[in-house]
């Protein structure tokens, strides 16, 4: 037993279960989310317990990491801060809504807070077009969307998660 | 046999089975399609898109179903608007593939301007450059200069070692992903895989070690560009400045074809030195694969720590001495001692010196004997494998027994050859008594206990033929396992099966047993005397089958006979190395060798001999495919050949010996042998074409490995083909001595051991294993030693120290005995553990 | 009678609960299905109806399950929940707000195929929606809907959601396969297809959301009341995802045949402060750019007539375009997606994408020469064709179709650089 069967052992039980006996590499992305729940991004130690989980390699389990934007296997800020500015985002000011939430935090694009509570990344189309400005906020425990943002909403939002890390 | 199938490439007609590639279609009529992932030994993936070319297939009426035809009566050929890959698409009746057009061209253009848009463009320093397709194929359908601006190239890491053996260069890499496909479907070790994805796609590697396969150095071969380089070539040397030698690897009885890159160096002082291992392709031994072993472990054959003199010991010291002094001594104490001179020769030697040796010893009327802990070899050479036999032929309908070997580790490329037999379909029946890596490919998995491995095959001959109420009741025991019985039945109704031996835990005696064991399993399902029917025989050392042929034995109490002889004639064996207590410098001792040897250390005289790769000469595989090894470097200064030794040491003694020639020796022992009648080097070194076309032009195909032109060996009849009766007999099963209270320490083969002719290849080092032993972690628990411990094993004697591993894998009661680690364990052994403090350098 | 078929919770408040949804019929078309039709029969139901796939291939939905190959079991249904395509946000509302008639919808799906698992696959981003989804599914393992034995017949059901991980390729069918094996998200070679070859390879539907949403209705209320929308030839309602430069942004079912005019001016409400629209992406980032015409405005929105206009019809996701954006900016933005989210398995797209990108990004940025937007026609048409899936070939539509049809932009841009040249000071020697 290792260190994410002995954490998880009914939640990797029920993950497993939704995939065939002899697929279980199926369960590589549910099983790297889950590794990446509290430290937000992946260890080696992570990839190892999964790769024995699942009967592969430590090198077949980074190779899944390495593909998908977002599994990490670097530590960043608490919360991702994640801008769309692809082309619909951007016909309706999100290259100027991300240039300002930067400016306003004092870090540039990619870069996370002295603080280490927020990263600010710039994704691609998040499929809220409709709503832009919007980001997702992701965290190791998972993903919200907040949509028709201005730079005042979204700063007053930072400072709610300052406050509730305090 | 496929259904045949007749298409047009570029106006030539060709007739292939069914399910061929067009692009091997067209390699088999000489039109090169270029490619880049695709290579014949792997399923195709379509990738690099180099390949493309115009498809037309002939149309068909839907309401008929009939081909439309033109007015002529031609039928009509439709062309699809896109180009096609051809490394993806099977050939179809009637198909018409254009690869000369201006479209394809052009295709090809742009496939290769898109790849030189991240290529460094650093051929000139590149290991690669001369023998690379990339530059090649650039040549022949590339642009004339890239539109890319040069400032807009990436820079990325040039010398990211994936581990100590391969190192990978980022910027040259062409995301073909052959390397990674070799990997993971063709030797089952995923261990190195893609990073990121689109143009970030990067080789890496998490295992630990980095690049952890025994077959890392294939991939080498096979990448396109100068992406994987090998940390002993890299640098070394420009393809074009390099001559070849063909030759035989000598670490295994696989006999896998290769090549020695040479050159003369500078900074050798102008010696000619090895620069690296290639393959050469055999595709009924090797195809075009070898080991990390075979490839990195050469190193011994340059070691300056060589001897370069004779030796002659003077008032108790070794000194050196010219041939004549040292050869005149031997002679006359050879002479003295008559029938009591004992010659110990191992398998490491050629067919020519063992003859030699074999027709010295007989004429003196003295005994000769083979030094090995495995018997089985006159079996072998009555029920081997007939001619004509290639695992590659065998998948549906064949069996395969393996017991008694972890082949992965004793012979790898049999392994590979085995697994993929399995996966065309072949019966595989594993039986051995742990855990091993050819059990994900078995049909049936069949465990013993370590020491019953006759017995086991015992009882499978027992399930089918005429029960016998005599056998012992460990046989009967065996018998009741219906998975036993199953199998049995398995192997018995497969139209073809063979069986593969080897020493895992065996004795000499044990492996008597059950080499006869598996002959009647053999016989009784008249499995012999056909091609890919038959016994092979694991064995310990590369020739050990060519030593059975000649009239080599091994002695069941050596020790004894070593005490007793009146002249001791040791020659490429190093006993003493392995077993201190066993050599007791009796009246005369000479010593054959490369290296000065614990046991060259106790000699009166020290015979220096030139290494295989300064030589010609021949071995008998496994297989029993006698092969041809060629010079590949001149000799040594102050050795000879050992036949040439045995040779000259004879004609002193007024022998009518052949002593120049190893040819002409071969011929000698051609007359003599029936099943080598009518072989010769000639012979030997007949080639014929072989598929996939590798070498010269087909670089970008098959790879760098080598081309075959110097011989594919001649497979030998099994000599009940000649008259001998089928060795059918009931044996007797061997008592094995069973600890009372302590444990069962066995003998098992490791491929990376600290044997003498591994340990001169520094490059392997970090993959070689300090000396240890294994035990089960509930024995562990038991003897209240923890993993990574020192401990003492006691047995008679002698006491050893080395470190113990706890591993889950070794059954409950037995400890695991790596050979050639220090620790001599020659078969099943009880002996008891202890803790010590002292750690071992 | 009712607008909708699809956004139905538009005019049915809480369908997103289950006894709401029920009480609204919802589940009578799959107890009707499993109780009283052949699988065959459903599946004729459903060709009848001429319901074509949303995804954006348009393949007919029926045929592509009659396709599945009756002599390998088991059978996989995959419903396709990638929605990744920029200016796309239609699957998201349904699963959103009128959930239980997509899963009613996969529900029937597997039956008609007799497969008796079926995954969702999401995007990684919609981490929200696969847990409502996991919640509701749990909903109706509890009522009897989904589990062993349905309605005491012998047949059984599970479904269950699966995450992506940020990657655009994973909604192409094949890469989506292989990452729902644990595998890196890049595309299969084709054929076979999934109905003969799919996941774990066995014989596999994938059906996009919007696709599979439909069929309960189809089901429950025949084909030809489902024909009596649409055209002929592309027969009922499409959701039209509307983003850009518009003053009314979001999602509009309207019957398929509707005209981009009506569409972008009656619903859209017209461009934001009076301007001019210039051009319109039909499928997101994956269309070419048709100009704006009044005869292109008067094209009806159908997989017939949009290629008329040069363009296809997809996934129906427009991003319009208005006379203040230049189409060199545009490119380099579609560029820039396709170059982050090729896969990397073939040359042409993972080495084009990333040269093209390289070139529009000299163009936009004001420092290319004409000989630049040459070789980036040169570079596309290069591509063109050679792929090994899609999304190569998506990525050079709006550079051919930009450079061909807003030529005027290219040379304006160019014009700048070569103005800018002329300014730099003459080395005086
Ligand atoms: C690059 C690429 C991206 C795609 N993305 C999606 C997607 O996000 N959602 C989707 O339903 N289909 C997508 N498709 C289409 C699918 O491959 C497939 O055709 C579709 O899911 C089939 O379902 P349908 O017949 O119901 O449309 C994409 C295709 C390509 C080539
Ligand atoms: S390293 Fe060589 S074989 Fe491997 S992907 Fe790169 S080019 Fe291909
Ligand atoms: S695509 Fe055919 S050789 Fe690579």
């Amino acid at each position: 037993m290792n260190h994410l069967e002995e954490k998880y052992a009914d939640e990797i039980q029920a993950i497993l279960a939704k995939y065939p006996e002899e697929q279980k590499r199926a369960a590589v992305m549910p099983l790297l989310y889950l590794a990446q729940r509290e430290t937000g991004y992946i260890t080696r130690q992570s990839m190892n317990d999964i790769a024995q989980i699942l009967e592969l390699t430590p090198t077949e389990v980074a190779s899944i990491v390495g593909f998908y934007t977002l599994y990490y296997d670097q530590p960043g800020g608490k919360y991702r801060i994640q801008v769309c500015t692809d082309l619909p985002c951007a016909l309706r000011g999100a290259e100027e809504f991300l240039e300002k939430l930067c400016e306003n935090l004092g870090i540039r694009v990619g870069e996370t807070t002295p603080d280490g509570l927020v990263t600010v990344e710039k994704v691609m189309c998040l499929a809220g077009c409709d709503k832009a400005p919007l980001f997702q906020v992701q965290t190791g425990a998972g993903l919200e969307y907040h949509e028709n943002q201005t730079v005042e909403s979204a700063l007053s939002y930072i400072d709610t998660l300052r406050k509730r890390e305090r | 046999m496929a259904k045949l199938v007749t298409l047009t490439i570029d106006g030539k007609q060709v007739t292939v089975p069914e399910g061929t590639l067009v692009v091997d279609a067209a390699k088999r009529i000489g039109i090169d399609i270029p490619v880049f992932c695709y290579h014949p030994k792997m399923e195709p993936v379509g990738m690099c898109r180099m390949c493309l070319v115009e498809i037309g297939r002939p149309a068909i009426d839907r309401a008929t179903g009939e081909a439309v035809r033109e007015a002529d009566g031609s039928p009509r050929v439709v062309f699809s608007p896109k180009l096609e890959t051809a490394c993806t698409t099977p050939v179809a009746e009637g198909m018409v593939v254009i690869g000369a057009s201006e479209k394809v061209k052009e295709g090809r253009k742009a496939i290769l301007e898109f790849l030189l848009t991240s290529h460094p463009l650093d051929c000139p320093i590149c290991d690669k450059g001369g023998e690379c397709p990339l530059q090649n194929l650039t040549m022949g359908f590339g642009p004339g200069q890239s539109r890319f601006i040069y400032d807009d190239k990436i820079h990325l890491a040039k010398h990211v070692p994936l581990g100590e053996l391969i190192f990978l260069d980022r910027e040259r890499c062409i995301q073909c992903a052959r390397c990674v496909r070799f990997q993971e479907a063709v030797v089952d070790d995923p261990v190195i895989g893609f990073y990121q994805r689109g143009r970030s796609l990067e080789i890496v590697t998490y295992s630990e070690p980095g690049f952890d396969s025994i077959f890392s150095g294939n991939t080498t071969d096979i990448c396109p560009v100068g992406a994987l380089t090998t940390a002993d070539f890299r640098f070394g040397a420009r393809p074009w400045e390099l001559n070849a030698a063909a030759s035989i690897c000598a670490q295994c009885p696989v006999g896998c074809n290769i090549t020695f890159n040479v050159r003369r160096e500078a900074k050798a002082g102008g010696r000619w030195v090895i620069k690296r291992v290639m393959p050469r392709q055999n595709e009924a031994v090797n195809e075009i694969w070898i080991c990390d072993k075979g490839r990195f472990g050469y190193h011994y054959t340059e070691s300056p720590h060589r001897l370069s003199q004779p030796l002659v010991r003077k008032h108790g010291e070794l000194t050196p001495a010219s041939w004549e002094e040292a050869l005149g001594l031997v002679a006359d104490r050879f002479r003295q001692a008559g029938d009591g001179l004992l010659t110990l020769a191992s398998g490491r030697l050629s067919n020519e010196d063992l003859f030699n040796l074999h027709q010295l010893t007989t004429s003196l009327g003295g005994k000769s004997a083979l030094y090995t802990h495995m018997a089985g070899g006159d079996l072998v050479s009555r029920i081997g494998v007939a001619p004509g036999t290639n695992f590659a032929d065998m998948g549906t309908g064949s069996a395969i027994l393996v017991v008694a070997s972890d082949l992965h580790e004793e012979a790898p490329i049999w392994w590979l050859r085995v697994k993929q037999a399995a996966e065309r379909g072949a019966t595989l029946i594993v039986l051995n008594p742990r855990p091993t890596r050819l059990d994900k490919f078995a049909s049936h998995v069949l465990r013993y206990a370590y020491g019953s491995e006759a017995a086991a095959v015992l009882a499978m001959v027992n399930s089918l033929s005429a029960k016998r109420p005599d056998l012992p009741e460990t046989v009967k025991a065996l018998g009741r396992s219906p998975e036993l019985e199953a199998a049995a039945k398995a192997f018995a109704a497969a139209e073809n099966g063979v069986i593969l031996f080897g020493s895992e835990g065996t004795s000499l005696a044990t492996s008597q047993a059950l080499a006869q064991a598996c002959a009647n399993l053999l016989i009784t399902t008249n499995h012999v005397g056909r091609p890919n029917n038959g016994l092979i025989g694991v064995w310990q050392r590369a020739n050990d089958q060519g030593a059975w042929d000649i009239g080599f034995r091994p002695m069941p109490d050596l020790a004894q006979a070593m005490r007793s002889a009146r002249a001791l004639y040791i020659v490429g064996a190093d006993p003493a190395g392995d077993d201190p207590t066993l050599v007791e410098t009796g009246d005369f001792l000479v010593v054959q060798e490369l290296f000065l040897t614990d046991t060259a250390k106790l000699a009166d005289v020290v015979l220096p001999v030139q290494a295989y790769t300064e030589r010609e000469g021949s071995f008998t595989s496994g297989e029993r495919r006698v092969q041809r090894f060629y010079p590949a470097v001149p000799e040594r200064p102050g050795s000879k050949a050992d036949f040439t030794i045995a040779g000259q040491i004879g004609a002193l003694l007024g022998l009518d010996m052949e002593a120049r020639l190893a040819s002409k020796v071969f011929l000698r022992l051609a007359v003599s042998l029936k099943e080598y009648a009518g072989l010769s080097y000639t012979r030997l070194s007949e080639v014929e074409e072989q598929f996939p076309i590798v070498g010269r032009g087909d670089l970008y195909y098959g790879g760098t490995t080598y081309e075959n032109t110097q011989g594919l060996g001649v497979q030998l009849p099994p000599t009940i083909l000649l008259g001998e009766p089928l060795p059918l007999g009931w044996l007797e099963l061997p008592q094995i001595q069973m600890p009372q209270d302590g444990l069962l320490a066995v003998p098992v083969t490791r491929l990376y051991d600290r044997g003498q002719t591994l340990l001169p290849s520094e490059l392997l080092h970090p993959r070689l294993p300090q000396p240890y032993v294994a035990i089960n972690p509930a024995d562990g628990k038991r003897y209240r030693i923890p993993d990574g411990a020192t401990v003492e094993i006691r047995s008679q004697t002698p006491i050893s120290l080395v470190t113990l591993r706890r591993d889950p894998l070794v059954p409950e009661g037995v400890l695991l005995v790596p050979r050639s680690m220090g620790v001599p364990i020659n078969g099943p052994t009880p002996v008891d553990l202890r803790q010590v403090e002292r750690v071992i350098a | 009678m009712s607008q909708y078929i699809l956004l139905r919770h538009r005019e049915i408040p809480n369908l997103g609960k289950l006894e709401v949804y029920r009480q609204n019929d919802g589940f009578q078309a799959f107890y009707k299905a499993v109780t009283s039709m052949k699988p065959e029969e459903v599946i004729e139901v459903v060709k009848a109806s001429g319901l074509r796939g949303r995804g954006g291939a348009g393949f007919p939905t029926g045929m592509k399950w009659a396709f599945v190959d009756r002599h390998n079991w088991p059978h996989y249904v995959v419903a396709n929940a990638d929605e990744s395509e920029p200016g796309t946000f239609k699957d998201r509302e349904i699963m959103e707000n009128n959930p239980f008639q997509f899963l009613e919808g996969v529900a029937i799906a597997a039956y008609a195929v007799q497969a008796n698992v079926a995954y969702i696959y999401l995007r990684g981003e919609f981490w929200q929606i696969a847990h409502q989804l996991d919640q509701r599914i749990a909903e109706l393992y509890a009522s009897g809907l989904l589990g062993d034995n349905l309605f005491g017949t012998d047949y059984s059901l599970r479904i269950y959601t699966h995450l992506g991980a940020g990657a655009y390729i994973c909604g192409e069918e094949t890469a989506m396969l292989e990452s729902l094996e644990g595998k890196l998200g890049q595309p299969r070679l084709r054929p076979p297809f999934p109905p003969s070859y799919g996941l774990f390879g066995k014989p596999t539907v994938v059906n996009n959301v919007e696709t599979l949403t439909n069929v309960p209705l189809i089901v429950a209320n025949g084909a030809s009341w489902y024909r009596q929308y649409g055209t002929e030839k592309s027969p009922g309602t499409k959701i039209f995802c509307l983003s850009g430069r518009i003053n009314r942004p979001g999602n509009y079912e309207l019957p398929l045949g509707t005209t981009f005019r009506q569409l972008i001016y009656e619903h859209g409400g017209g461009i934001p402060e009076g301007r001019q629209i210039k051009a319109i992406m039909p499928a997101g980032a994956s269309s070419s750019l048709i100009i704006a015409t009044d005869e292109a405005l008067d094209t009806p929105m159908d997989y017939e007539s949009v290629p008329n206009v040069g363009a296809a019809l997809g996934s129906a996701s427009l991003i319009i375009i208005d006379d203040t954006v230049s189409i060199p900016w545009l490119i380099n933005k579609t560029i820039h997606f396709f170059k982050h989210e090729s896969c990397g398995k073939c040359t042409p797209c993972r080495e084009g994408t990333y040269w093209m990108m390289h070139l529009t990004e000299r163009i936009a940025g004001g420092a290319a020469t004409w000989e630049d937007v040459e070789l980036l026609k040169d570079v596309a048409s290069q591509m063109k064709g050679k792929c090994l899936c899609a999304l190569g070939e998506f990525s050079i539509e709006a550079v051919l179709s930009g450079i061909e049809r807003f030529k005027g932009d290219f040379e304006a841009q160019v014009g700048a650089t070569q103005a800018a040249a002329e300014e730099l000071p003459v080395p005086a020697d």
